[in-house]
């Protein structure tokens, strides 16, 4: 019989087994390396390309272009929201005409170039420059950015249309139920007991629409609206230093993932009761 | 209206060979730019899986950016940024000279890096939905990690995630319209001489519209079709 007369002492914890070398964590080592590199070589560009007189020139005109964006892409998708509620509807709609015409609205705008839409708009609309008159309407369509506000404005609609319609759909039928056996007539479920619940669902694809939105109004520099991406091109043709393009992608990066924080921060709010 | 015919019309007179000649630049971009952009996609995708924390932060940081910048500013970028890269090269090396980038070149680049991010997403969120005792089987089977990856898992990744890169596939064809802005001669680029040569604007730009969304219904019908021929081995309920 054998009694253990001695504890063996605690022992300190095995060694990290050395991490190998593995060709995954060579590419990644280097991967990271060649960002870090990139990001120190854009600051140091940035830096040494620092041109006070240019600065003080085309910085006041960075700063109205990217409002100009900010506005365009703001006023647009508000517009929008307002033009996809009645397409969304239509979309669900139990009317085949209804429905079909409004399939048929989403699916020119979601089907073709945001550009494209834009140039009809600016360009082709100009062929109707008497008929147009004739109307009054000629005083709004020969402003650029009144053609980019109509264009976005439509574009945006489609696509709000098919992410309202979308989380419409989501939500049960039994609520549409429940509001009826309730009393409330169709309209007031819509507004008071569908769409709140809808808005919720809707919210992350809200989100990057506006990003979308955003990163697609950079085309409206093509038809001479100067915006932040106008600013860029014409600093650039003006200039031909190529920091304004850096500036440029730096002021977009920011905003968007600006954007995609604070929606983030927001939808983490509005959702927090249906956390468990 | 004989007048309208005779500007759409093939041959000196008219413009619509110039526009075919678009069309087949706009689609064989997006043709040259589909294969580049999954490749990479692909491999993103697997890096963010990776259980290395540098990989999945160097993935991450791909997609951060070229989902964050608009798609006309880093064709920009490519264009003119290439170009000026090679130039100073070049004058460091002792040659000089200006240095034209092939716009259709500018462009696959520009577009694969855009589409390669979104397109890491789909294959990820696909990755996602794929047990773990598929790998696993495959592994108890005694394969390699490259034949499972091949054999097992990229024939169901596809079908998962063919919704999701069919939507980019639209979204590409779309965005193709953007080199017009560095004189690439697609669609866009065409009609829109054609407009401001014949000032027939709203005829010419209204046909782009129209081509573009023909091409969209085109991609829509045959996508459909590619789903359905994918889910063929699926229980019909």
């Amino acid at each position: 019989m054998s009694v253990a007369d001695t504890l063996i002492k605690a022992q300190p914890a095995p060694p990290d087994r050395a991490k190998r070398w593995t060709t995954a964590r060579i590419s990644g080592t280097i991967l990271v390396m060649f960002w870090v590199v990139a990001a120190i070589g854009l600051v140091f560009y940035l830096y040494s390309a620092w041109d006070i007189a240019k600065i003080e020139r085309y910085g006041p005109k960075f700063l109205s272009g990217l409002w100009t964006t900010l506005s365009l892409v703001g006023v647009s998708i508000a517009i929008g929201a307002v033009i996809s509620l009645p397409v969304a509807l239509g979309r669900v709609s139990k009317n085949p005409v209804i429905s079909r015409i409004a399939f048929a609205y989403v699916y020119v705008f979601r089907g073709t170039p945001l550009i494209a839409q834009l140039f009809l708009i600016y360009y082709g609309l100009g062929s109707f420059r008497p008929q147009l008159e004739a109307v009054g309407l000629w005083l709004f369509f020969r402003d650029a950015w009144n053609c980019a506000l109509f264009a976005f404005s439509l574009n945006t609609s489609a696509y709000q249309a098919e992410i309202l319609r979308g989380a419409i759909d989501s939500v049960p039928r039994g609520q549409w139920e429940g509001a009826a056996a309730l009393g409330l007539n169709r309209l007031q479920a819509f507004w008071k007991v569908i769409l709140p619940q809808a808005l919720i669902v809707a919210l992350r694809p809200y989100g990057n629409e506006i990003i979308l939105m955003i990163k697609g109004s950079a085309i409206v520099a093509l038809v001479t609206v100067f915006d932040l991406m106008g600013e860029t091109r014409r600093a650039f043709s003006r200039t031909y230093d190529f920091q304004a393009y850096i500036w440029a992608a730096v002021f977009y990066f920011c905003i968007v993932e600006a954007l995609r924080n604070v929606w983030n921060l927001l939808e983490a709010r509005l959702t927090r009761h249906l956390k468990r | 209206m004989d007048n309208y015919l005779t500007l759409l019309s093939f041959g000196d007179q008219g413009w619509g060979d110039e526009i075919a000649w678009g069309v087949l630049i706009t689609v064989s971009l997006a043709l040259a730019t589909l294969p580049v952009g999954l490749f990479i996609g692909f491999i993103i995708a697997v890096a963010k899986q990776s259980e290395e924390w540098t990989l999945r932060t160097a993935a991450d940081i791909y997609t951060t950016i070229f989902r964050g910048l608009p798609e006309l500013l880093t064709l920009f970028l490519v264009y003119f940024g290439l170009q000026i890269g090679i130039q100073q090269l070049l004058k460091a090396v002792g040659l000089g000279g200006a240095i034209e980038i092939n716009t259709f070149f500018a462009g696959v680049i520009a577009l694969a890096l855009v589409f390669s991010s979104y397109a890491s997403e789909v294959f990820l969120s696909a990755f996602r939905a794929i047990p773990k005792g598929q790998y696993e089987g495959g592994y108890a089977l005694g394969l390699r990690r490259g034949r499972v990856m091949r054999s097992i898992i990229v024939p169901q990744l596809i079908r998962i995630a063919l919704p999701g890169l069919g939507n980019l596939w639209m979204i590409l064809i779309k965005d193709t319209a953007l080199v017009s802005a560095i004189g690439l001669t697609d669609i866009l680029r065409q009609t829109g001489v054609a407009a401001r040569v014949t000032k027939e604007a709203f005829l010419f730009f209204g046909l782009a519209f129209l081509l573009y969304l023909v091409l969209a219904l085109i991609s829509s019908i045959g996508l459909n079709r590619l789903e359905a021929y994918g889910k063929r081995g699926e229980q019909v309920r």
